[in-house]
């Protein structure tokens, strides 16, 4: 019943699409695609639904090759970052159409989208057109529209991006507990960190259309593969310095005082890596022997609802490397330009990057106590 | 300050009713005479018919020579209007959909072609339509007019099909659809706007048209707008049928106005008219 695509290549005008993809995409769960923009989410969908073709590779749907099938003849549900309905059909008729064209009886027609429409909490909307309803009883029309017909795969491309932040709140809720009762193959593309880890299920990171590194969502943001892994899970990207690790200490670029070394940088190797902190490890005050205090000069100070985005400078030593970071922190901090602030970062909380841009260490916290989740992580 | 303000809009609304007054004029005039004899009509202006009469409109009623024009008129427009749609849907959703090489050049070509007048296109549709004996038949004009109204429509469709999300076109392919079965019942409908505007420019563009519709006829396809100048005769000219055939050959002009009003302003409004 799984999904499974093999060495799937694309390439449009010489520009590389998707790259050496496979995967194998389960029911049951939310395969969740997080990428950047241009990171080939969008061209992995299409693909699956057999809008386009592979240059090379084949995509399977219950064990069958379905690479060459038409997109009429694959069983596909899918919804669109945009309210994608036919304006000139009511809400039912939007609904009931891929039911109508497979030639379902008109009695379970109307049965299965009573029901859809429950439960997408759309029943009063059934007799008005899809225009005359707000973005997010649309969505819900697009949603039901794709889910009706009990497809094997259900592709959903941002389907929460145009909407306001309570509305996808209660949509992703219902969507967790719509698509975990299903039998489908669903799959979930989203720019966004906060939304892959707030659907969890199983995740299929994206970069300039290959695959870097797939599994259980809290584990790829707990231990990235590599930098770009670790940048998807972090809106600001990770803020990171040049250093060098040898016996049991550690020196940051620019910085004189040695690094108290927290376990999970001990079993190291000696050498010069690349280290990260998140821009949510910073914190205002010290919290313990780990941690390493920088004195920073401040852009630009953001003000987000309860947090502070500082975005700052560091200068390495006397030389003319800069580094420009933006921090995360909790609280309204609202610091004019030019001004300087003292952050406190835990070695505890660094990544470690190799030459090649592999993680080699990453921080064991819990997923629970990381701030990025707030309060979603329930 | 108010009464400066009412003295400037009255002396606006004067201007809009002296303006409207001086457009209207001639259409007034048309319809006045086409209800006076010959003889007031000749005798002097008088503004109002003193010897109403209904005979201009009667004789074009019941003269087939008369009334045929209409027909003739009016079948070639519908058929110029039919086969303008029947050729531009597919070819706007071509443009719009897809890239083929040169796309963009066939549709400025395609534009370009409408800057040509339509005397020069005279000579070739005479002689090649005599040859394949399509001369004075309905079907000739129509196809003459397609030359011009065909690119319009492609242009006017084009703008209205790039408006719809492609991704309406994939879901319903996503859902089941047969390509044909999604264009006619719901693309189609989505454009309705745009082949309503399509349709009236067509028809006003084949309805006043008289060069090639004179040229490519002479007795059985004939249009009112020939027909208009036999009315020069041996007795001078029938002053009054002349104006009764004027004031029905606007009417169907009128009527389609009327129903595809709100189209056109929509037309306009998406910009592309």
């Amino acid at each position: 019943m799984s999904l499974k695509l093999e060495n799937i290549n694309r390439t449009v005008n010489g520009e590389v699409y998707l790259k050496d993809i496979n995967l194998t995409l389960e029911p049951g769960r939310l395969n969740v695609l997080l990428g950047r923009t241009l990171s080939g989410k969008t061209s992995l969908l299409r693909l699956i639904a057999g809008l386009d073709k592979p240059d090379s590779g084949k995509v399977f749907s219950r064990d069958q090759d379905v690479t060459g099938l038409s997109v009429q003849k694959r069983n596909v549900g899918m919804v669109y970052q945009q309210f994608i309905n036919y304006p000139n059909l009511t809400v039912y008729d939007n609904i009931a159409s891929p039911l109508k064209l497979a030639k379902v009886d008109k009695a379970t027609i109307d049965r299965q989208v009573r029901d859809i429409a429950e439960r997408l909490s759309i029943s009063q909307f059934l007799s008005r057109f899809p225009l005359e309803l707000s973005g997010g009883q649309q969505q819900r029309t697009a949603l039901a529209r794709a889910l009706v017909k009990d497809a094997d795969v259900v592709l959903l491309d941002e389907p929460l991006a145009n909407l306001d932040y309570k509305l996808r709140e209660s949509l992703r809720a219902d969507l967790r507990d719509l698509f975990t009762q299903r039998n489908s193959v669903v799959v979930y593309a989203t720019t966004e960190a906060q939304e892959a880890l707030a659907l969890g299920g199983h995740s299929v990171l994206l970069h300039e259309g290959q695959v870097l590194q797939s599994g259980p969502t809290a584990e790829q943001f707990r231990q990235p593969v590599n930098l770009n892994s670790a940048n998807l899970f972090s809106e600001p990207p990770l803020n990171t310095l040049m250093g060098i690790k040898q016996g049991g200490e550690l020196r940051l670029a620019g910085l004189p005082a040695v690094v108290t070394l927290s376990e999970h940088l001990k079993a190291l190797p000696d050498g010069e890596y690349l280290f990260a902190w998140r821009p949510t490890d910073a914190s205002l005050v010290a919290k313990s022997e780990h941690d390493i205090e920088l004195l920073l000069d401040v852009d630009v100070a953001e003000i987000s609802a309860s947090e502070s985005f500082i975005h700052t400078h560091y200068r390495v030593g006397q030389s003319t490397e800069n580094h420009s970071w933006v921090w995360q922190i909790q609280g309204v901090h609202n610091l004019p330009n030019d001004d300087k602030i003292r952050l406190h970062l835990s070695s505890q909380k660094l990544f470690v990057f190799a030459a090649d841009g592999k993680c080699v260490a990453s921080p064991q916290s819990k997923l629970s106590e990381l701030s990025i989740l707030g309060d979603e992580c329930g | 300050m108010s009464i400066i303000r009412e003295k400037g809009s009255k002396r606006k609304a004067l201007g809009l009713i002296a303006y409207m007054v001086f457009v209207l004029l001639p259409i007034y005039w048309l319809l006045n005479m086409s209800f006076k004899t010959n003889e007031e009509i000749l005798s002097g202006l008088t503004l109002w018919p003193n010897d109403f009469t209904f005979d201009n409109y009667i004789t074009i009623f019941t003269d087939a020579s008369w009334y045929m024009g209409y027909v003739n008129s009016m079948t070639y427009v519908a058929m110029n209007m039919v086969i303008t749609l029947l050729v531009a849907l597919p070819a706007a959703y071509a443009f719009s959909r897809y890239k083929f090489v040169g796309d963009k050049h066939l549709f400025f070509w395609l534009l370009s072609n409408r800057m040509a007048p339509p005397a020069v296109f005279l000579l070739p549709f005479f002689q090649l339509y005599s040859s394949v004996g399509l001369f004075d038949t309905h079907l000739a004009v129509a196809l003459a007019h397609c030359l011009f109204s065909i690119p319009l429509a492609v242009w006017i469709l084009e703008g209205f099909m790039s408006g719809v999300p492609r991704e309406i076109d994939e879901t319903a392919y996503i859902d089941g659809y047969s390509f044909s079965r999604f264009f006619i019942t719901i693309f189609i409908p989505m454009i309705r706007s745009g082949i309503g505007v399509t349709a009236f420019f067509s028809f006003m563009f084949s309805w006043v048209e008289l060069l090639l519709a004179r040229t490519l006829t002479s007795v059985e396809a004939k249009p009112i707008s020939a027909i208009m100048t036999r009315t020069v005769g041996a007795t001078g000219i029938d002053w009054g049928v002349l104006a009764a055939a004027g004031v029905l050959t606007i009417i169907p002009g009128v009527l389609v106005i009327w129903f595809v009003r709100n189209h056109v302003a929509k037309g306009f409004a998406l910009g592309r008219v």
